[in-house]
């Protein structure tokens, strides 16, 4: 049996639908219920929702062989895991966004308000740039608005969040989109059905 | 008695037999070492985090993080042309996905000297039977960075190209790892995404390796590890990645059903003894036996078998006599049953004379 962790919310749902595509159904899991695992035996596996940012915890601690997990979440904690395919979902970017019109001075240190501070140290780490890091847990738009930060570095979908609030994200850290990520030891043991399921996720990704 | 010893403990006795079955010598080593050493070998460690302290003399320690960088430093250069140890040390560093500081109990060998094929495969035999002590459900992964790193010589990568091609490889990102071997010959990145994803026994796997020495020690190898009937645990596995400053050749890792991280890693570590000025090859490994109580399926029913009740008037020499009698299961002698205890029966003495007043299961 193998078992899968898949993010609550609507990209879980769509993962889901990949999964069913592929051969990997489990009907149970449409059902309204207070159900938080569900299992096909006949399929071989076993899936339950976890909040996204949990999803890589359970799979390098080994509570599930594999899980769906963003591009985000794998930078941010580098979790080791192995990350077998790009699923081609959820496609967002990681960006550097401030208000309209602003102007970085490299003369100063840059205040980065962000949920990513791992990704943010790094980028910018990269370029020998002075930072204060000001970790914040949501609203991150909020803090260049009231002077809190220069910039903040966070995901960016559809930009509508940053327009309506007068941002505007200049660059691109890195593109983001779900991959499906495996336990390195659950791999070695399970490797005959995590192949089959791999390969058979692999003939439905869209690469767009 | 043995029943009552852990899993960690059997496993540390079982190891120390086998390695003295194969002339490793137990070295034991102080819980200290100059932080200088860490520092200038920081990529040699698994994990960065060293807990330090200043020593009386202002001199910057630290907590051993690590042991092969301690048993290097000793090896003495006029020594016997073979030196072999092994150990059984706690070691201090950050680890595990919770990246907290842990004390994890480390059991291991070291192989120094005039090293050959021999070395190299008993040292590899040694570790797969180290995980077979351990639970018959086992595998050990090898890769060579000597076949890797042609491989990537031959794709003519830039160093920033090339690190990140490491990174994929370690995390089986096929995807990641063609767009960025973008330019190499198409062929040579089959084979390193084939190889990558590799998972078939070694006997069979080094088939697909282009011809190279790496590939004959390889073969060598994994006809040794057929002789000893372990070939079937072994497979190829270029996901591995050593620092390459320090390792060349083989390098392995060991891991063990129902333990989600690795329980085993080593490898061949001739640059590290060059770089510490060793005129000397280096192999070894070690067991990470923090571990291991997730394999413990005993569950305890009982805090303790039995509770033998007593009052402040009773004959204290037959009472030690009465629990002598009962110690065999285990006995817990006390005026009253302590808050939360659970245990098996609860037994009185009274006038010299012992009785059971409950019963559980």
């Amino acid at each position: 049996m193998v078992n899968i962790a898949l993010p609550k919310g609507r990209l879980g749902e769509k993962v889901y639908d990949l999964f069913e595509a592929s051969g990997y159904a489990c009907p149970s899991i449409r059902e309204n219920s207070r159900k938080l695992i569900f299992e096909n035996e006949s399929a071989g596996v076993r899936f339950f929702w976890v909040k996204p940012s949990d999803v890589a915890i359970y799979v390098e601690r080994g509570a599930a062989d594999l899980g769906v997990a963003g591009k985000d979440i794998l930078l941010e904690y580098a979790p080791q895991v192995y990350e077998l395919l790009d699923l081609h979902m959820g496609n967002c970017r990681m960006a550097v966004a401030s208000k309209r019109g602003f102007r970085d001075n490299p003369d100063k240190t840059l205040r980065v308000a962000t949920k990513f501070t791992n990704i943010a140290k790094k980028y910018y780490g990269d370029q020998c740039r002075d930072i204060d890091i000001i970790h914040l847990n949501g609203s991150i738009e909020l803090a260049p608005i009231l002077g809190l930060s220069d910039v903040i570095v966070d995901i960016v979908e559809t930009g509508t969040t940053l327009k309506e609030n007068d941002l505007v994200a200049y660059e691109t850290i890195v593109p983001i989109s779900a991959r499906l990520i495996s336990n390195k030891a659950g791999y070695q043991f399970k490797y005959a059905e995590i192949s089959a399921i791999v390969t058979a996720l692999k003939g439905q990704v869209n690469p767009g | 008695m043995s029943e009552l010893r852990k899993l960690e403990e059997q496993v540390i006795l079982s190891l120390r037999e086998l390695y003295h079955k194969y002339g490793y010598s137990q070295f034991k080593m102080s819980k200290f070492e100059p932080y200088a050493l860490y520092l200038q070998n920081k990529e040699f460690l698994v994990s960065e985090g060293v807990i330090t302290f200043t020593d009386t003399d202002g001199t910057l320690m630290a907590l051993k993080p690590d042991v092969t960088l301690s048993i290097v430093k000793n090896y003495r250069n006029d020594s016997a042309s073979l030196q072999k140890v092994c150990y059984n040390e706690n070691v201090y560093r950050i680890a595990g996905p919770g990246k907290g500081y842990r004390e994890i109990m480390q059991t291991g060998l070291e192989c120094l000297g005039d090293i050959g094929l021999y070395e190299l495969g008993e040292v590899l035999l040694l570790a797969a039977k180290s995980l077979q002590c351990i639970s018959p459900k086992f595998f050990l992964n090898i890769s060579h960075l000597g076949i890797l790193e042609s491989l990537l010589r031959e794709m003519e990568l830039g160093e920033d190209a090339m690190q990140a091609v490491l990174q994929c490889l370690q995390e089986k990102n096929e995807a990641s790892l063609r767009d960025f071997c973008r330019g190499a010959p198409s062929e040579r990145v089959d084979l390193l995404a084939a190889l990558m994803m590799e998972n078939s026994c070694i006997s069979q796997a080094v088939a697909l390796l282009p011809p190279s020495q790496g590939r004959d020690e390889l073969q060598t190898l994994a006809a040794l590890l057929e002789q000893a009937g372990l070939a079937e645990h072994v497979r190829l596995d270029f996901s591995i990645i050593g620092d390459r400053n320090y390792y060349n050749g083989i390098v392995f890792r060991g891991y063990m059903e129902g333990i989600p991280t690795e329980v085993l890693s080593g490898g061949q570590y001739d640059r590290l003894l060059m770089r510490l000025g060793k005129r000397a090859k280096g192999v070894g490994f070690a067991v990470y036996l923090d571990q291991l109580e997730l394999l413990e399926n005993r569950q305890r029913s009982y805090d303790t078998d039995t509770v033998l009740l007593y009052s402040d008037d009773a004959d204290i020499l037959a009472l030690s006599a009465a629990a002598k009698q009962l110690a065999e299961s285990g006995v817990l002698v006390a005026k009253r049953i302590p808050p939360r205890m659970t245990c098996r029966r609860v037994m009185r003495f009274q006038d010299g004379r012992v009785t059971e007043i409950e019963h559980h299961g």
